[in-house]
Order: C-alpha cells, then structure tokens, then sequence
C-alpha cells in the first residue's frame, strides 16, 4: 500500500515501535492502577467486583490520556507537522490516520489485557465479553477527543495535564455509558448501552479530525 | 563539476522536477510576536530563478520563508503562484527545509526519508539510497537520527529535495553545520534545479554564493530594502 496516509501509517507504528512507548507502557500503568486499586478500597471481593467495572474504565480512560499530549506535539516540535502541512493531503486525513494508529498501537492492547484485570478486581468471569465489548466500542471517542486535546495544546510544553484537563469532560457520557454497559447488574438493556457508545464513538472519529486539524492550523500563526 | 572526498564515485541522475510557477509576492507585510518585521515586500520569481534572502538574526528571512510556504499567515499583501495552466497551490509545490529537520530521533535516515517522500509525493524522485549518495551520506541510512552529527543530519535533511522532487525549494540557512566539500554539493544541486526551471529562494545571514542569483536585504529597522 502506498500514498501519503500509507507513509504516515508506517511511519506512527515506527516511531510507536521505537520509541518503546505506546501499548506497553499503557498497560503497565494500566496494571498499577488495577493492583492499587484493592489497597485503596479494601480487600472485600463483593466490593472490588460491585467497582470493577468502573475500575476498569477509569483504568483504560487514564492510560489512554498517558502520552496523548504527544500525539502532534513531538510533530510541532521536529517540524514533521510543517512537512504534513505541506502535503497535498488534508490535515485532516492525517490527523484521522494518527488518531487510529494511536488507537491500535496503545489503546487496542488495553482492551486485550482487560479480561485478566478484571479477573483480578473480582469481576465475574461470564461479565468479561461485557467489559471488552463496551471498552472496543467506546474507546474510540476517547481516542478521537484526546486528539483534539492533543492539537489544542501542540505548541504548548508539558501540556500533558492540561490535555487530560481538556480530554476529561468530553470523555465523561462514554464512561458513563462504558461503565453501565459493563455492569452486570446494571437495569439499561446492554445492546442499548452498546448502542450509545458505538454512536458516541461514530460521532466523535467523525468529528475530531475536523477539530484537531483546525486547532492545528490555528496555532500555525 | 564538484567532487567530494565524502560523497560515492557514481553520481545518480538528478531528480526530475516540473518547472515552477511564477511566483509574485505584492505589498508582503509579517509581523511576530507583535513585532513588524518588514512590509511592502514586493518581489517576482520567474522559473529558474533564485533568491538569497540576507538579514540579521531576527530580520524576519525564516518568517518571509515560511509566509511563501503558507505555513503564516502575513499581515497584509499576497504571494500568488502562476503556472502555465492558471494558479498553484504554493504550499503543494515547495519545500521548506528549515532549522526543525523534521526527522525523528528515533527512526532511521531511510524511515524518515520514506515517510516525507511518500508524504510529499516521490514522482519522478531519486530512491532514498541514490540521494543520500550524492549528499554523502550512504553508510548512514540505516542509523537512527538520533546519532547523527549536526552535518551529517544536515545532509539528510537535504535529500528529501531529491527523493520528493517539488518545483519550489525554501532553504532556511541550508549551509548550517554543512562543510565545504557539502557547501559546494548543494550549490551543484541548487544549479540543477534552477536549470531544470526550478525557483530557490535561500535565507541566510552569511551568504551562499548562488550564480546570478538575486539578493533581498531584509534590514533590522523593519523595511525591505
């Protein structure tokens, strides 16, 4: 596969790659909050199995935010951003392209290790595909918002706080939905929760590029 | 023709570049972080010339560049490209190699010139080996940036002219940490160019000795001279 989105796409899962951060160290951090996590509210198991679900989604929201301010950053920084700006294709095909491949490389891993910290919380082993289904469907729009956060603050250092600041409130109907959908107990109807997050997903990739590329072009001067 | 201790015997076939537009630059005023730095620019560059733009630290060169790339947005005037089948889109036709390199510690010189020739377009480029191999620096394309001296990136840096060929080359201070021996390479290519139709504007505040190239004084007080 060639062209310039192709180029970019081989060249993010490079830098994820060489860089060493992305999945691994989402999941590490991911894994800490999960083992901090009993310390903090006790070792009752009906208790750490009534939150898992909220563990979890808080786990894989804050491990998403993890290295998201450098989405364009390191870009603004090096001056591959001014190179991308001159490319014939739209900023916002590359800001989209980005957004995936930060999607697969460090937030696709969270999903995948999932299950195992949720056998850890105490979650019952039949909720699992809940949980990984609600995460594949909403983690998306988190990604797609924290790009915008991420072009928002490009040409900021240590924007990463602020970023999160921004993410946060824009990401909260996903968590909301995310945590009721993997929730066993919950009384809404899990295709429906499903459904909401799925949409917020659609709407929020459909979106964000746009965004993203006009706060790029904003902060051009 | 120029010859480098550094740089490989076999010299590759230059690039082919389509010839440039006419660029006319009218009534140019930039101004950064409040400061004006020049207005009532007015210059016109027909195919195969080019420009050394010459100024102190600070003169606005690299602002002026960076207007003529559609990376700022001036104050007043307008930079308007003419080809000969009506106007072009200045920002999809040049190159504007400046100080931030745009390559990635991490990757290698020939990951990094894949991803801008496959970005900016490669037609009728040189492939990424033959490139580094007129700039002299072959046996680095399997090393990460990140290890190279600052010449040796320098040298890097320029061979996306030749593995993305466009008709309009921005040169911000090219010479910086470049030897002699990669001095006179760059003058050869920007020769190549400009005979090919090629428009190169190149900022400097020491000078590059361009043939027959024009000059444009950008004075610390503010006004073009």
């Amino acid at each position: 596969m060639n062209g310039p989105l192709a180029a970019l796409a081989r060249r993010e899962f490079a830098v994820a790659r060489a860089s060493g951060a992305g999945g691994a160290v989402g999941v590490s951090f991911y894994f800490a909050l999960v083992v901090l996590a009993p310390f903090a509210i006790g070792p009752d198991r009906a208790v750490l199995a009534r939150v898992a679900p909220a563990l979890l989604w808080l786990g894989a929201l804050l491990s998403t935010l993890l290295g998201l301010d450098r989405l364009f950053q390191a870009d603004a920084e090096d001056g591959a951003l001014d190179q991308m700006t001159l490319a014939k294709t739209p900023l916002e095909a590359i800001a989209l392209v980005k957004g995936a491949v930060h999607w697969l490389v460090a937030v696709l891993p969270l999903v995948v290790v999932s299950p195992a910290f949720g056998l850890m919380l105490g979650l019952e082993p039949a909720n699992l595909p809940r949980a990984v289904v609600a995460l594949l469907a909403g983690t998306p729009a988190i990604t797609a918002f924290g790009a915008i956060g991420a072009a928002l603050t490009a040409s900021l250092r240590r924007a990463g706080p602020l970023t999160a600041v921004l993410v946060a409130p824009m990401a909260v109907p996903t968590l909301i939905f995310g945590v009721e959908a993997a929730n066993a107990a919950s009384v809404a109807p899990f295709p429906a929760m499903i459904a909401a997050l799925a949409g917020i997903s659609l709407a929020a990739v459909a979106l964000a590029p746009f965004a993203a590329a006009a706060a790029l072009r904003a902060a051009r001067g | 023709m120029v010859q480098s201790p550094t740089r490989d015997s076999a010299r590759p076939p230059a690039p082919r570049t389509a010839p440039a537009p006419t660029i006319a630059v009218s009534g140019l005023a930039l101004s950064r972080g409040g400061r004006r730095l020049f207005e009532g620019l007015d210059v016109t560059l027909a195919p195969g010339d080019a420009l050394t733009v010459l100024g102190a630290n600070g003169a606005g060169k690299t602002s002026l560049l960076r207007a003529l790339a559609g990376l700022l947005r001036p104050d007043a005037g307008a930079i308007v490209a003419t080809g000969p089948s009506g106007p072009e889109h200045l920002p999809e036709i040049c190159h504007c190699v400046a100080h931030h390199d745009a390559l990635r510690n991490g990757l290698t010189v020939t990951e990094n010139l894949a991803f801008l020739a496959g970005l900016l377009g490669a037609a009728g480029g040189l492939s990424i080996a033959d490139a580094l191999r007129m700039l002299g620096v072959a046996r680095l394309a399997g090393l990460p940036a990140g290890v190279l001296s600052a010449g040796q990136r320098r040298r890097a840096s320029l061979a996306r002219l030749l593995v993305a060929p466009r008709p309009v080359w921005l040169l911000d201070e090219p010479t910086t940490a470049l030897d002699s021996d990669a001095q006179a390479t760059l003058v050869e290519l920007i020769g190549v160019h400009r005979a090919q139709g090629g428009i190169v504007v190149v900022a400097t505040h020491a000078g590059l000795a361009l043939p027959a190239a024009r000059r444009l004084a950008l004075g610390r007080a503010g006004a073009a001279a």
